[in-house]
């Protein structure tokens, strides 16, 4: 029988996936704030829940953003491949199958939402199963390539968390819950546009039709100030309701002025007019994109503060 | 010689196997505290 040489090339194959390639597809820095956000609607919350069945609640929130976060990796990794943000996730790179991601995805959804309807109740799971399609599916596949309003439509799945939240410690769907839904609503469009403008290359490079790539630049900076100045008074809003405290209220007041301040900046810049604004890092911007760099960096910093007083306020006794 | 690659291959194969293993066990166990958490509920409802 023939011998094949010793020094002949042998046939490579293909390194496996890592666990934290499947904990990449889980997308886990949106994984967080979910969490944050899902716990505080549940916290503020008048329902009464036994305290594990409020982990087991926020737990499968955050296993059904996970499932999301890895349908749509499984369903952009071509996308994906093509912008610098997005290019080393695991199935742009080639570590994770698309359909290996997918199935993934799927498993974790089914699984989070029979959990959360087996443990707290139905309602709650029927809004998470709502969320993990309407962004897997509808902002995905449906809205991201056709309209430049993507992000403003495509927000809501990003805005249900805290009314999921609600929905598992009190059974219904309260004023306030929608109150917390209609804040993250608002403020993801000039959170999201402020990124794009620094990185709208890569978008149009991909095509999709984010805002400073279909309107332009100086379009998207009006907006992102209107939106703000829509944003700054809503956030206000829930002191009056009874929601926000007074703690809530300072960081509400200030934190809408200094946002509107950033907006003014942004609107008044040249950010986006020049490609390749953007360095290698998430924040490392050339000069005339400072602006929307520090929107942007501000706008996590502002949503965070927010949720954190309502969280301090409903979570501790005394000191709303 | 053996490639690398798959035997490389075949201890991801391994980790993996254990890690499903694990995350079932897990689901076992969640399941059965939110039967007990929510039987103890409505017995004291």
């Amino acid at each position: 029988m023939p011998q094949a040489p010793v020094d002949a090339p042998v046939a490579k194959t293909k390194p496996p996936a890592l666990p934290q390639d499947y904990f990449q597809l889980l997308k886990p820095r949106v994984m967080s704030l979910v969490i944050f956000t899902a716990l505080t609607g549940l916290v503020a919350a008048p329902g009464e829940i036994h305290w594990f069945l409020a982990a087991v609640a926020v737990f499968c929130v955050a296993v059904g953003a996970g499932a999301a976060g890895a349908l749509n990796m499984a369903i952009e990794g071509e996308t994906d491949a093509l912008m610098r943000r997005t290019r080393g996730r695991p199935v742009a790179a080639g570590r994770v199958a698309k359909g290996d991601a997918f199935a993934f995805g799927v498993i974790l959804a089914a699984f989070a939402v029979m959990l959360m309807g087996m443990a707290v109740n139905w309602l709650a799971a029927g809004l998470l199963a709502f969320t993990v399609v309407y962004y897997a599916w509808f902002y995905t596949v449906l809205l991201k390539r056709s309209t430049p309003q993507n992000i403003v439509i495509g927000g809501a799945a990003g805005a249900l968390p805290p009314v999921i939240g609600w929905a598992a410690a009190d059974g219904s769907l309260a004023l306030n819950a929608w109150l917390m839904f209609a804040i993250i609503f608002v403020w993801t469009p000039p959170h999201s546009w402020a990124l794009a403008l620094y990185t709208s290359d890569d978008y149009a490079k991909a095509g999709i039709p984010m805002m400073p790539v279909a309107k332009g630049p100086k379009s998207t900076r009006l907006q992102i100030f209107l939106y703000s100045l829509v944003l700054a008074p809503l956030a206000v809003v829930p002191v009056f309701t009874g929601l926000g405290g007074w703690l809530y209220g300072v960081i509400a007041v200030c934190g809408g002025l200094a946002f509107v301040g950033l907006a003014w900046r942004v609107y008044r810049s040249r950010a986006g007019e020049k490609p390749g604004e953007r360095e290698e890092g998430l924040y490392d911007v050339k000069a005339e994109a400072k602006t929307a760099r520090d929107l942007f960096a501000f706008s996590i910093l502002y949503l965070f503060a927010l949720f954190a007083a309502l969280l301090v306020e409903h979570g501790i006794p005394g000191a709303a | 010689m053996s490639d690398p690659n798959q035997s490389e291959a075949h201890k991801a194969r391994s980790r993996r196997n254990v890690a499903l293993g694990g995350a079932l066990a897990l689901f076992v166990i969640l399941v059965f505290l939110v039967t007990v958490v929510r039987l103890a509920q409505n017995v004291a409802g």
